[in-house]
């Protein structure tokens, strides 16, 4: 370090032909100086690549700010229920009774063996066990009259739909016979209880379990019944099927102890926002509330917010450059006017006012993009005073000076002796306030956007992106969606503050290093 | 000296009544406000007065019927006996609300000061002793850092770290859970916990300005003749900075810093309405959203006598601190 210094300053001194052609301008040297601080350096090469980032990514990005992308979600809902029946049903010959109380009675005599007879009224009857919770019931007489049993018996060919043909069907499942012999006819039983013919139709079925639909306006064919007891027996817990038209759906079971109920769950896929997604190849910092490209409204947000930023320093520049000029040149009353409007601007507390007007807009429904104007205007109307004050102040001492009084000599109207001798005098300093400024004004539309106060939906802008952590499950879950637009922010605007510092250094003459 | 305070208080008289003007004419031309809600309501009601008339009644009740020149004189008239009406969205007096709320926000904007003063102070006076070096570029990065963090985003941070991750202190209010069960120490300590967060935020926002500020004004003390000369008298470097530069660097921190201390009461609104800490700020806040005129009005006209106050204060102060001045 203290030879380059040595170096740097022995080349200062020397009078070789090069240095003497080399002579360097007022602003090639503040330009040295400025890139020789690092620190500065750094800033400008974050700013660059925040305008690079905003603007050339916005347009290069193949997304648009507020384009909405959508995935597949499959929900379940409801479709069936399956009960595995525990209660006797009863089937009776033709012009027999067994009435309740019989049927409780008979509840009460199964308990104590496989055969038995118990008694209601009048009336006795016996029974017989037959086969699995199959059981015979017969009169005093002998006859058989009904039988109880826990399957659910449907017949189907009309040719068959008797008690005698039930009996045996009930008698063939209950004992696991795969066969089942009625008068002439010989009939085949699958696992899960449908009869079948020789040329396989189905006659009938004897089953356990109650189906039941429970979504609105389906009809459960046999096909589906049949395809879904066996998946449930085989202890499966979803089976696909494949409808008559080749819709091919998935259902999943879900057991009930306490009502001991499959409850049959359809998937049925949707199309929903693509909400809060977490970063992929699509999407490298995911997706935001509304289901939009977070890297894209990012690059667009960046894009208002530096918008806004110049916009404002342009508004607030232009006002307390005029004034601060005007008031510094004339001095007197005209000074003391303006000096006054200055005291006023500075005193109004301006972020309350902000706030104010922003929720007033907000009662209003002003259109999302000339709110964004509004607030460029009212940032740039109350941001003037200290530029002017500025102004103002270096202007009192430039006009003592002896370049002064020669534009005076040589008639030069007033106008153009503030704008073209004065002001220019001013710029260093300016400059540098209002690249400090760029950066408080970036935060204070960040802050009001946050608030929801600021710009608004559709549009973009670091802040409302940010906005998002008022809800503690974004802040604790989606770290996506709002540490990159605040490290955006923060690099942004310590940039500004960076460079602001690096110009104010390099402009200082006095500063020696 | 005298001549020069009444001077400026007069000014500072002028000024306020012109900006409380302003906000009173801004107030009044504010569409949609909160009295023709309650109205709507209130004529809702099964046998009420139409809306018209309650509007009406309203508008008489809160001297919003009067033209603007007439209706502001009134509102001054009240404002200084102290009467600034009732609040239409707290439903209290205003300055009972103020009053309940303002202290809070005091209490938070001491500490942080204090500690502002007791981080800020010392580091910028070490960068600036130190320029160049590595120390200095580290203390500039942070100071410069802590400036530009956006409030909401830092505090954001603080949350998910501590409040998250770490599960250490709670998102946000003033009080836990089960603050009615607990010793007045407990509840003591209880408030004391909720408001780390507040007064860290605070205190990281607010830190890099007076650094930088320390900073500058320590170099140009440095580069003074008088330094050289009490290095030509062969003072150690310590006595140097701590007597003969730091002394003299007093001169701007105390106008800046007396100038800041009205600005104790203004509360951070930003930051008390992020942690939900009921101070004044959050206050203001709710009931600026909300329309609350009453409330509003008092509250930005308070903002603007801190800021002349500050002024005041701060000239005062230079004026008293350095003779220089006094003559002029």
């Amino acid at each position: 370090m203290s030879d380059e210094i040595k170096n740097e300053q022995n080349d200062n001194y020397s009078l070789n032909d090069d240095r003497r052609v080399k002579t360097l301008s007022p602003g090639a040297l503040v330009a040295r100086r400025f890139f020789r601080n690092r620190v500065a350096v750094t800033g400008l090469v974050i700013l660059a690549f925040m305008f690079i980032f905003s603007f050339v990514g916005g347009a290069v990005t193949p997304y648009t700010q507020d384009q909405l992308f959508y995935r597949n979600d499959s929900q379940k809902k409801q479709y069936a229920a399956v009960k595995e029946n525990t209660e006797f049903r009863y089937e009776l010959a033709d012009g027999e009774d067994f009435p309740t109380m019989a049927q409780a009675k008979f509840i009460l005599a199964r308990k104590k063996g496989d055969k038995g007879e118990f008694e209601t009224g009048d009336a006795k009857y016996l029974f017989e066990k037959q086969g699995e919770e199959f059981y015979a019931i017969y009169n005093s007489s002998n006859k058989l009259i009904a039988f109880g049993s826990y399957d659910l018996i449907e017949v189907k060919n009309k040719d068959y739909n008797n008690f005698e043909f039930k009996y045996e069907l009930v008698k063939a499942v209950s004992n696991k016979q795969d066969e089942l012999k009625y008068k002439k006819d010989k009939f085949s039983i699958s696992e899960d209880g449908i009869v079948t013919d020789s040329s396989s139709n189905i006659i009938a079925s004897a089953s356990r379990y109650i189906i039941r639909a429970l979504a609105n306006d389906i009809i459960l064919g046999d096909d589906y019944k049949e395809q879904l007891l066996a998946a449930i027996e085989s202890g499966s817990e979803d089976f696909t099927f494949v409808n008559a038209d080749g819709d091919e759906a998935v259902y999943s079971f879900k057991y009930d102890a306490a009502t001991q109920t499959w409850e049959i769950m359809e998937s049925v896929d949707t199309r929903v926002f693509d909400t809060y997604s977490f970063p992929t190849k699509k999407h490298p910092l995911g997706t935001d509330r509304n289901g939009m490209d977070m890297l894209t409204r990012l690059m667009y947000g960046g894009r208002v917010s530096l918008y806004i930023g110049f916009i404002v320093v342009f508004i607030e520049s232009l006002i307390g450059v005029v004034l601060g000029g005007v008031s510094g040149y004339f001095g007197g009353w005209i000074d003391n006017l303006i000096m006054r409007i200055v005291d006023v601007f500075y005193c109004i507390p301006s972020m309350p006012l902000i706030i104010i007007l922003g929720s007033v807009m907000d009662t209003m429904h002003v259109d999302p993009q000339i709110r964004m104007i509004y607030l460029m205007l009212i940032l740039g109307f109350l941001g003037w005073p200290g530029i002017a004050r500025l102004v103002r102040g270096q202007i009192l001492s430039l006009r003592e000076q002896e370049f002064m009084t020669a534009t005076e000599a040589t008639g030069i109207r007033a106008s153009r002796r503030i704008f073209r001798h004065l002001i220019p005098n001013v710029i260093p300093q300016l400059i540098v306030t209002m690249t400090m400024n760029l950066g408080n004004t970036i935060i204070t539309e960040a802050t009001l956007s946050f608030l929801g106060l600021g710009v608004k939906f559709p549009f973009a802008s670091w802040g409302n992106i940010i906005n998002d952590v008022n809800d503690t499950y974004v802040l604790t879950n989606y770290w996506f969606i709002w540490i990159p637009a605040g490290v955006c922010l923060l690099a942004t605007v310590l940039a500004f503050n960076l460079v602001g510092d690096g110009l104010r250094d390099a402009f200082d003459p006095k500063m020696k290093r | 000296m005298r001549k020069y305070i009444v001077k400026r208080l007069l000014i500072s008289v002028v000024i306020l009544l012109i900006v409380a003007f302003l906000i009173y004419v801004l107030m009044r031309s504010l569409p949609a406000s909160y009295l023709e809600k309650i109205a709507m309501q209130k004529s809702q009601q099964p046998g009420s007065k139409s809306y018209e008339e309650w509007l009406e009644q309203l508008a008489a009740t809160y001297d919003m019927d009067k033209g603007l020149i007439p209706g502001f004189f009134g509102w001054c008239s009240k404002a200084i006996r102290g009467q600034f009406g009732d609040s239409w969205f707290w439903t209290v007096p205003v300055t009972q609300k103020f009053s309940e709320s303002v202290w809070l926000s005091f209490i938070m904007g001491g500490i942080a000061f204090i500690l502002e003063i007791l981080i800020a102070i010392p580091l910028g006076v070490l960068s600036a002793t130190k320029q160049y070096s590595k120390t200095d570029y580290a203390i500039t990065i942070v100071a410069l850092t802590c400036y530009s963090f956006p409030t909401f985003f830092f505090a954001s941070l603080l949350k998910l770290v501590f409040c998250v991750k770490l599960r250490w202190l709670d998102l946000g209010g003033l009080i836990g859970r089960n603050y009615e069960q607990m010793s007045s120490a407990g509840q003591f300590f209880d408030k004391a916990v909720h408001l780390i967060l507040p007064v860290t935020t605070l205190v990281v926002v607010s830190i890099g300005s007076l650094m930088r500020y320390t900073r500058t004004n320590m170099l140009e003390v440095l580069n003074a003749d008088y330094i050289r000369t009490a290095r030509a008298k062969g003072l150690s470097e310590k006595k140097v900075i701590n007597h003969h530069a730091f002394r003299n660097t007093l001169i701007p921190l105390v106008t800046i810093l007396g100038g800041s201390l009205p600005g104790l009461f203004a509360g951070a609104l930003i930051t008390e309405t992020l942690f939900s800490i009921p101070g004044i700020g959050f206050v203001s806040y709710q009931s600026m959203v909300q329309g609350d005129i009453p409330f509003s009005m008092f509250y930005l006209v308070f903002m603007s006598v801190l800021t002349l106050l500050g002024n005041l204060i701060s000239d005062i102060l230079y004026a008293v601190v350095d003779p220089r001045v006094r003559i002029a």
